[in-house]
């Protein structure tokens, strides 16, 4: 027994990999779909904060990811773009990330095409520019001074949607997705607490809890954490009785695998705590 | 000189922009948006030092055969790939830079930052230990919190996610508040010491 619980806390990290490879690949192979009840959590609030905009808004979405953390933060731009769209809400798009552009173009085009929305009357994306927060700064006393043309280098004036829009004060809400810095922080100091436009965003599982304090002041209307926040936002777009044809679940589908993965984790941890204190133990360090 | 003029131009400089924020007329907002654009034209020319720098750095250890230099020809062969194709055919959907970039950049991303999952397991498995009665309320916290993140958590006990947002919205929102507030006043204090000339660590002396 005792050089059981030895071998356990001796464990080789290639096994460790192995087993979370496995309660990946085995549910994502078996396509298990977990049911992902929502809460009273920080993505029904965002959810119900762009639900209740009118069409006809304008909505500012900046991508502020490259593909590292385009697994966690791509589902929820898909989500957010089917329900912007479905609701009529006009979307121009940024990144404040050099491969956010990229990734946000291929977001916008492929759900905005799903849903018949055409680009530059419904949707367009400026593209990505560097500075950061001094950008946003710069977004506040005009647009096109920073972004004279889009990503495709189609200029400000030929854009039809655009001429709605001279400073961030015309939006009706701004979204980041973020991965880091540049992101929300810089979105909620300079977009929201100078100009006032309100802020939600989704970011990574692991930089959510840093967000939570403005939750609570108000300074950010709604969050998507991580994967779970993706989720959370599909399954409320695609519960809402409009959601005929909404796309997606990819987020949800990744529910399975996490699920498994956490459970994995955590049986990790309790092994190596019980190895730790039979050892203690052991050696007479438990009285 | 060589301290007085740099020193004058972070006074003038950062005075614009104090200026800026608590009187948004003119002169201050045209010369604090002068100064944002000169601040994201600087910030662009970076990103071409920080390619030169980026070839040079890798020449240079593929010159000298420094260690793990047999790598840096990888460096160097994508980065110009990237660079050529991006400025033949431009960066529109359907070109070959975007093809290099949704086939190899995007899953090249992804699966190094997917490592992490890996890495957190092995650590966890090794140093999260219940070894005093601090380490056991962060690990019962861990636990709810990774619980709460899944559905299967709502499956075993409909109340962990709720569990999970109390643990989130309440002790962690008290800390996070707490470091904000103080790296907040850090940033304020440093940025003043900087105006007024009292830190000049940033002309590279070390008074």
């Amino acid at each position: 027994m005792a050089g059981m619980i030895e071998k356990m806390g001796n464990l080789d990290r290639r096994i460790i990999f192995i087993l979370i490879a496995l309660s990946v690949i085995i549910p994502l192979a078996l396509g298990l779909i977990f049911p992902n009840p929502v809460g009273a959590e920080p993505s029904r609030a965002l959810f119900d904060y762009v639900e209740a905009l009118p069409a006809g808004s304008s909505v500012l979405l900046s991508f502020d990811y490259d593909p590292s953390t385009m697994p966690e933060l791509q589902p929820m731009a898909m989500a957010m773009l089917q329900h912007l769209f479905r609701n009529d809400v006009k979307v121009v798009g940024m990144a404040l990330w050099p491969m956010g552009a990229s990734l946000g173009q291929d977001a916008m085009s492929s759900v905005g095409d799903s849903l018949g929305k055409v680009q530059y009357e419904d949707w367009c994306m400026l593209g990505y520019k560097t500075g950061g927060g001094v950008m946003i700064v710069r977004l506040g006393s005009g647009i096109q001074a920073v972004f004279p043309t889009d990503k495709d280098n189609v200029p400000w004036s030929e854009i039809p949607m655009l001429a709605a829009y001279s400073t961030l004060q015309d939006f009706d809400m701004v979204l980041s997705l973020s991965a880091g810095d540049p992101g929300i922080p810089a979105w909620i100091m300079m977009a929201g607490d100078r100009f006032g436009v309100p802020i939600g965003g989704g970011c990574t599982a692991v930089s959510a809890p840093q967000f939570y304090p403005y939750l609570g002041t108000g300074q950010l209307v709604g969050l998507l954490g991580g994967l779970k926040g993706a989720a959370d936002y599909e399954t409320l777009v695609r519960e809402h009785p409009d959601a005929v044809g909404a796309e997606g679940g990819r987020a949800v589908a990744g529910m399975a695998p996490q699920s498994v993965a956490h459970l994995v984790i955590m049986l990790l941890i309790v092994m190596g705590n019980v190895a730790y204190f039979a050892e203690k133990k052991r050696k007479g360090g438990v009285k | 000189m060589r301290i007085v003029i740099p020193l004058a131009i972070t006074f003038v400089a950062g005075m614009i922009m104090v200026l800026n924020f608590f009187v948004p007329h003119e002169p201050f907002k045209l010369l604090g948006d002068n100064l944002q654009e000169w601040y994201m034209i600087v910030a662009s020319a970076a990103i071409f030092l920080g390619a030169m720098n980026l070839l040079h750095v890798h020449f240079r250890k593929i010159r000298l055969k420094l260690k793990n230099w047999k790598y840096s020809p990888v460096t160097i062969i994508g980065f110009l790939m990237m660079l050529v194709t991006g400025i033949i055919y431009g960066v529109v959907e359907g070109m070959p830079f975007d093809y290099l970039f949704q086939s190899a950049v995007v899953p090249m991303g992804a699966t190094m930052f997917s490592l992490l999952a890996f890495f957190v397991a092995s650590a966890a498995f090794r140093a999260f230990r219940a070894s005093n009665w601090r380490a056991t309320l962060l690990l019962t916290s861990a636990f709810i919190v990774m619980l709460g993140q899944v559905p299967i958590g709502a499956m075993i006990w409909d109340k962990i996610p709720l569990a999970k947002v109390w643990l989130m919205s309440v002790p962690n929102t008290a800390g996070q508040r707490a470091v904000m507030i103080g790296a907040a006043m850090g940033v304020v204090a440093t940025s003043l010491r900087m105006i007024f000339g009292i830190e000049r660590s940033y002309l590279g002396g070390t008074d």
